[in-house]
């Protein structure tokens, strides 16, 4: 460590980190020497690369596909309203090198995926996963299992967030639990659903993101223990907090006692994620366009709305409300001897009416608008607001 | 005996509360806990993967459980 120098600009700049006796510029060298890898640009993202460049970590990776949305500045504090369209590492990419030029960013404008994690993730000492779906988490788990990398997790969903250090060697060598060693399967799609489809309040990923940021300077610097071996709940609604001890599983496929598992495989199989449209169509569709037909032609035919009350204030197509919790009690309202559309936000809820009205009811003449108001939005009526 | 349930993410969905006083005969394990809830609310046998924590702990799949335990049913979230 004592070939890693400091310039008298980057002294002033960390002296509140040099003059903690426990961190000092021992400290301070450690995260200049280390190169962290920040999976995800969003929620936790955004106080994640903030602190650990504000920090002075030497190297900084950021791996993100997705361009600035106008739905992301609720909670992406590193971005602008100028920055919407752009390319989310390209943003901030440029904010973080003005915040500190210290320090060394490398972005990668690309999905991670089984071809090139390996790749990506080898070059760095610890990565900080904040992703938004099940096939990256687990991709980003078991290269690092796969690597020896250490995994600073965290996760969030409307008020709550989950934390943890996953495959971290401590002093005796003993490995702390991954994520498969807590959920050793992902759930059925559609089950979970992410902050696009089930919300998420935007300080909470800020909370999240800050404590993993925390966590990641800890790993680094050696000093204080890392949350290896523990999960972290947090409810923001109740200020619940809960620190869970947790223990690797003998059935883990990566480094369980007889691991099965030596290379990444495919993620989106593995979450049940259909890669080709025809999996998927299970009911029958309508596009927003015959909607749009078959209400200027004046066609006899029921519109129903499976979506909650709150989000019919927020926009609606003047659909019968009929929440998707509430279908059974109201199957004697929806229409048998005409067609009957049925829609939500994004087509997901409306799919899943429809799948129970037909099985369990044997109706015949449903169907599914495809993208939801989400699409009528787009495609149609581009002052329904998208939400 | 008197369980004390907690639930997080979509389970709170699915039971519809936050908190829950559960019934079981005593000397149950987790597994009997689970098949109990999955009968009551079976829209949690579609959750494959779900972390159980008695006491804060979570540990062996099959834990005998006892009077006033709390049991915490985590499943997974996605979102970042």
């Amino acid at each position: 460590m004592s070939d890693i120098h400091f310039s008298k600009e980057e002294l002033e700049r960390y002296s509140r980190h040099l003059i903690i006796p426990e961190f000092n510029i021992e400290g301070q060298r450690k995260l200049k020497a280390a190169k962290v890898l920040i999976v995800g640009t969003g929620g936790l993202g955004a106080p994640l690369l903030s602190y650990l460049v504000a920090a002075g970590v030497g190297t900084v990776g950021i791996v993100d596909f997705d361009v600035v949305d106008d739905s992301n500045l609720q909670r992406q504090i590193l971005f602008t309203v100028d920055d919407v369209g752009r390319p989310k590492v390209e943003a901030a990419a440029e904010r973080l090198r003005r915040q500190n030029p210290h320090v060394q960013i490398i972005t990668y404008n690309t999905q991670l995926t089984s071809d090139n994690a390996l790749d990506i993730i080898k070059d760095y000492d610890v990565v900080a996963d904040g992703t938004d779906n099940f096939p990256t988490r687990y991709l980003v788990n078991d290269a690092c299992v796969l690597l020896n990398k250490v995994n600073v997790y965290a996760s969030i969903f409307r008020f709550e967030g989950q934390l943890s250090v996953f495959n971290y060697t401590d002093k005796e060598g003993k490995v702390s639990p991954n994520y498969r060693d807590l959920f050793p399967e992902p759930p059925p799609p559609g089950l979970v659903p992410s902050c696009a489809e089930g919300g998420v309040i935007g300080v909470l990923p800020g909370i999240l993101g800050s404590l993993q940021a925390n966590e990641v300077i800890k790993v680094i610097s050696g000093v204080g223990e890392p949350l290896a071996g523990k999960l972290f709940l947090f409810d923001a609604l109740t200020f619940e907090t809960r620190t869970l001890k947790i223990y690797r599983d003998p059935a883990n496929p990566l480094n369980g006692e007889h691991p099965t598992q030596t290379a990444l495989i495919d993620y989106e199989m593995f979450c049940g994620i259909p890669g080709s449209e025809d999996e998927k169509q299970q009911v029958k569709e309508l596009s927003v366009q015959d909607l749009y037909a078959l209400i200027e032609n004046k066609k006899d035919f029921q519109l129903i709305d499976v979506r909650e009350p709150y989000e019919y204030e927020i926009a609606n197509l003047g659909g019968e409300l009929i929440p998707l919790n509430q279908i059974e009690e109201a199957v004697d309202k929806i229409a048998s001897n005409k067609q009957v559309v049925v829609h939500c936000r994004s087509g997901v809820r409306s799919g899943k009416a429809i799948e129970k009205l037909e099985k369990k009811y044997g109706f015949t003449n449903l169907y599914n608008l495809k993208g939801g108001i989400l699409a009528w939005a787009d495609e149609i009526d581009h002052s329904v607001p998208k939400y | 005996m008197k369980l004390n349930i907690l639930m997080f993410g979509i389970t709170k969905d699915i039971i519809g509360q936050s908190k829950l006083a559960f019934e079981l005969p005593d000397r149950s394990t987790v597994p009997d806990l689970i098949a109990s809830l999955k009968a009551k609310y079976p829209a949690l046998k579609d959750l494959s993967s779900m972390m159980i924590a008695v006491n804060n702990e979570y540990g062996q799949k099959d834990q005998t459980l006892q009077e006033s335990d709390e049991v915490a049913l985590i499943p997974p979230v996605s979102g970042g």
